[in-house]
């Protein structure tokens, strides 16, 4: 049931092959294979969004996302340069707390940004309703959102 | 680069870069030592059973697996627990709940450990279980001691009274839901010593129990915590029983062992929020004036005491909230159940005593049908002799009125007051309300003894300089006020001083990271280290410089008189190692003046009372009983901001996390006792879409407190409180909805269900014209 599978696929430019367990999630890949611990567990059934990596450009939720099944290269946000301008505005705005749901916020930005045009306030509420997170408001990280995305 | 901290300026996080690059480690994201192995808990799926057997051969047989471990496997004591050990690390002769655990599988991955874990064979007899606070107050099932308060004549006072009120308030659980859910890693070191990571806001504790656990003395055993990703009191005592677990896995097969909770083991195996059931009667005068109060207040503390006792008497130190009440009558009992051993959760208690009183100023208002504010500010604290606690406390600078005063203004509260009344008058589905919460909260921990800190201050010959205290980072940005607080003692920039890991080889004897303490407490000892040291560098830098070590001043990393010579602070220390000076010390900090005499119910139990007020603006939909917050003015009295740009987030986090109790998280447990609400999916804690799009938040100002660390306040805990307001909001709106003249019966939390029959309920008994259900 849990034979062992080779994936091989790019992560953040660089292409890695490890023999995992079928079902290995691209999760515990890049946590555990990959030593890539910024994509965080919060929930493991996908409604959290700690999560959040991106495969081909489109935001995923790494926690439900076999890593046999992916295709397409990841992005996680260890390959997230420290001036990028979602980045630079999370920190401008002094958007984490604890610190634990940011990259998953983070990257599910990238994601909306990836997607192109200029959402508005809306669309961005819209598209962080499914990362989670419990020391902030919110506030602040829709603050960093507007200012790195938003119609300014 | 680090970021740019400073004394009171807003300054960033001190991890923000770390967080937002992913580079920032929790206890599951540190490497893997040599030969980790993973452990999984086996829980019981009984309330209460017996065991009568146990065997764990079929699980030991699937390859991977290295140990099976049970009660009889552990080699110090079984028993833990924070305050009293009244808990099985691993069940012995019965499980007292559903989650307990009565297994520790250890093997090669977690997988297996998981596989195998559903091997275990455990054979229970079931026994009656106790799964409600009415059916523990029937069996007389109390855990700890009773505490008791009383002041004045209750009788005489209800029976003069314009208004009685006699009502039962309940307040529901809450789920942590930290984002990082509990981990904790065990490695066996040289020489039978520990080293544990663990994500836990106490690592004293975890110690104590780690080695009374292996029956060794506490020096074997170091604990560390680099971060932790949130913790909400969630982590104060549970994280015990996880690095417990962790550690005798690793002592039994000698190589290190990593537990991990996933959500749903996290949201089965640990404690919540208490659930209370209070029953009361409070007595108002005709000016709306709360001339008495008695309580009968129960917790639901689950299977075990943990921290029940000192949550229960926090709810009775905030029964009266922001008010007077001259004539009380408090007493409270801690009802076990075989649930989830209930524990500390921001607040700790005091949310639960303050929902009670909130509850009669709801229901005196909305029997007679008045504006429930009037009630409120005739009662507030103010000058003597309405400044004195119902446990004989001074209130020195009563700051509700004020508060009142100043947010009522600044939010528009009588203008939006008036529109919202003539809106309603006009709209038949939607319907608003504009509620008011003041909030007084009484910092330290009402246990006296813990209210001590340690900090150690490493001085390096090149000036650069570690800061070590007993406090833990888990969110709150308390390493980025220590260190704010560490630059300005020592005179330079707070990039030159490194947080370190909080671990207990550092600073012994520590205290949780709890009761909003951690920065009053903390911040004093690491000023006192720091001043130690810079007082014998001043010694030597009065000899350098040729001038009296008292013109001396430490700033932006230099040292010098001013208008006068001076020298890089760099510079001094390396002078002081070259002439021997040790730079090095510890600091200690111990809170003055606490005195509290829980056998009379009478003393000084906090060093001073925290301060807050909101007005929460609701829309409620009577078809759906759906509702939002439109909008919420919050402002919050921390005295001197040590930072004010954490204090905001603290302020706007712990707001929200209270309308996330008071009116979507709802914990359920189904008839056998078992947990259902174990996931995001079934437990909703507040997206974006649930904070108010207008959401103004602000501190208090010119408010700097006597006698504590340059002049702040405590604000981990108190501005959770804030989240009451949006009950008051509700109550209101709903109350539109039928007659004026009647109580409203809303169950908390308010989700749109419970909205819906509260507007069900009272718009039958208007059309009744029935009196109002305890009229
Ligand atoms: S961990 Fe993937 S969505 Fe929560
Ligand atoms: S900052 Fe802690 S969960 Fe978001």
């Amino acid at each position: 049931m849990n034979d062992e599978l080779v994936v091989a696929i790019e992560v953040n430019g660089e292409t890695v092959r490890r023999l995992v367990p079928a079902s290995r999630t691209l999760l515990e890949f890049l946590r555990v294979d990959l030593g890539l611990t910024g994509s965080k567990h919060g929930c493991d059934v996908g409604d959290c969004g700690a999560c959040t990596v991106l495969v081909d450009g489109v935001a995923r939720l790494s926690c439900i996302t076999l890593a046999v099944e992916v295709r397409g290269p990841v992005r996680t946000i260890e390959g997230v340069p420290a001036d990028d301008p979602i980045v630079a505005a999370f920190d401008r705005h002094l958007a984490s707390q604890c610190g634990y749901c940011t990259p998953g916020f983070v990257m599910n930005l990238i994601g909306v940004r990836e997607d192109g045009g200029a959402p508005d306030e809306e669309a961005l509420r819209n598209a962080l309703g499914s990362n989670l997170c419990r020391c902030t408001g919110y506030t602040r990280i829709l603050d960093a959102a507007k200012d790195a995305l938003g119609q300014g | 680069m680090t970021p740019l901290i400073k004394l009171n300026a807003s300054s960033p996080h001190e991890s923000a870069r770390k967080h937002v690059s992913g580079a920032a480690r929790y206890v599951d994201d540190l490497p893997a030592p040599q030969g980790m192995l993973h452990g999984f808990a086996v829980a019981s799926p009984h309330a209460h059973a017996k065991i009568v057997s146990r065997d764990g051969t079929r699980a030991r047989a699937l390859p991977g697996v290295h140990a099976v471990l049970f009660a009889a496997d552990v080699p110090g004591s079984n028993h833990i627990g924070p305050v009293v050990h009244d808990e099985d690390l691993l069940a012995d002769a019965t499980a007292q709940c559903v989650g307990h655990a009565v297994a520790v599988v250890v093997a090669e991955s977690r997988d297996i450990a998981r596989e195998a874990a559903a091997l275990v064979d455990v054979v229970y007899e079931v026994l009656p279980a106790i799964l409600t606070i009415e059916e523990s107050i029937a069996a007389k099932a109390f855990l700890g001691s009773p505490h008791h308060m009383a002041r004045g004549d209750v009788d005489a006072a209800l029976a003069s009274a314009a208004i009685v009120i006699k009502a039962t308030a309940r307040n529901p659980a809450q789920d942590h839901f930290y984002l990082e859910t509990h981990a904790a890693l065990a490695i066996p070191e040289e020489g039978g010593n520990w080293l544990i990571y663990s994500s836990t806001q106490h690592p004293t504790e975890v110690q104590g129990e780690v080695a009374s656990v292996l029956g060794l003395p506490r020096n074997a055993v170091v604990v560390e915590v680099p971060r932790l990703g949130g913790g909400f009191g969630g982590k104060e005592s549970q994280a015990s029983q996880i690095a417990c677990w962790a550690a005798l896995g690793a002592h039994v097969t000698g190589r290190p062992v990593k537990v991990w909770l996933d959500r749903e083991q996290d949201m089965t195996h640990t404690g919540k929020r208490h659930p209370f059931r209070t029953d009361y009667e409070a007595g108002f005068d005709a000016d709306g004036r709360l001339t008495a109060l008695r309580a009968r207040v129960y917790a639901d503390a689950g299977f075990s005491l943990d921290l029940s006792q000192a949550i229960n008497d926090r709810a009775l130190f905030h029964l009266d909230n922001a008010y007077y009440v001259p004539n009380v009558d408090f007493q409270n009992f801690t009802c076990k159940t075989n649930l989830l051993s209930n524990t500390a959760f921001r607040g700790f208690g005091g949310p639960q005593g303050m929902v009670v009183i909130e509850d009669a100023m709801q229901r005196a208002a909305e029997r007679l049908g008045k504006d429930p504010n009037v009630f409120r500010v005739a009662s507030f604290y103010g000058d003597a002799p309405r400044n004195v606690t119902p446990y004989g406390m001074r209130v020195d600078q009563p700051r509700a009125a004020r508060l009142w005063e100043e947010l009522s203004a600044s939010s528009d509260y009588a203008t939006r007051s008036a529109a919202i009344a003539a809106h309603n008058a006009t709209s038949s589905v939607v319907k608003r309300g504009l509620g008011f919460m003041p909030v007084k909260f009484g910092i330290s921990f009402t246990a006296t003894l813990l209210n001590q800190a340690g900090a150690l201050v490493l001085v390096y010959a090149d000036g650069s300089v570690q800061m070590n205290h007993g406090g833990i980072e888990m969110g709150q940005g308390l390493h980025t006020k220590m260190l704010a607080i560490a630059g300005d003692e020592l005179g330079v920039p707070a990039s030159a001083v490194r947080a370190m890991d909080t671990a207990t080889d550092k600073v012994p004897n520590t205290s949780a990271t709890a009761a909003s303490s951690g920065s009053d407490l903390n911040g004093w000892a690491v000023r006192n280290a720091c001043a130690e040291i810079r007082q014998r560098m001043a010694v030597v830098a009065a000899e350098v410089l040729g001038v009296p070590a008292a013109a001396l001043v430490f700033a932006d990393g230099q040292v010098g008189a001013p208008g006068g010579p001076s020298m890089p602070f760099a510079k001094l220390a390396n002078t002081c190692w070259v002439r021997r000076i040790s730079l090095s010390s510890t600091g200690f900090y111990a809170t003055p003046d606490l005195a509290y005499d829980r056998e009379k119910g009478f003393g000084r139990p906090f060093f001073y009372f925290a301060w807050g007020a909101s007005v929460v603006e609701v829309e409620v939909n009577a078809l759906t009983g759906e509702h939002r917050v439109v909008r919420a003015d919050l402002l919050q009295d921390v005295g001197k901001s040590l930072v004010p740009s954490i204090d905001l987030g603290q302020v706007e986090g712990a707001f929200v996390q209270g309308v996330g109790w008071l009116t979507m998280e709802e914990c359920l447990y189904d008839k056998r006792g078992r947990f259902v609400t174990h996931g995001p999916s079934t437990y909703k804690i507040p997206t974006i879409g649930d904070v108010p799009a207008d959401l103004r938040v602000h501190l208090l100002e010119n408010v700097e407190q006597d006698g504590t660390i340059h002049g702040s306040k405590a604000v981990g805990e108190p501005p959770l409180m804030l989240g009451i307001g949006v009950v008051s909001a509700l109550r209101q709106a709903i109350g539109a909805f039928a007659s004026p003249g009647h109580e409203i019966e809303l169950a908390l939390p308010a989700t749109p269900e419970a909205v819906l029959r509260a507007i069900m309920d009272v718009r039958a008994r208007s059309a009744a014209g029935a009196p109002s259900l305890h009229g």
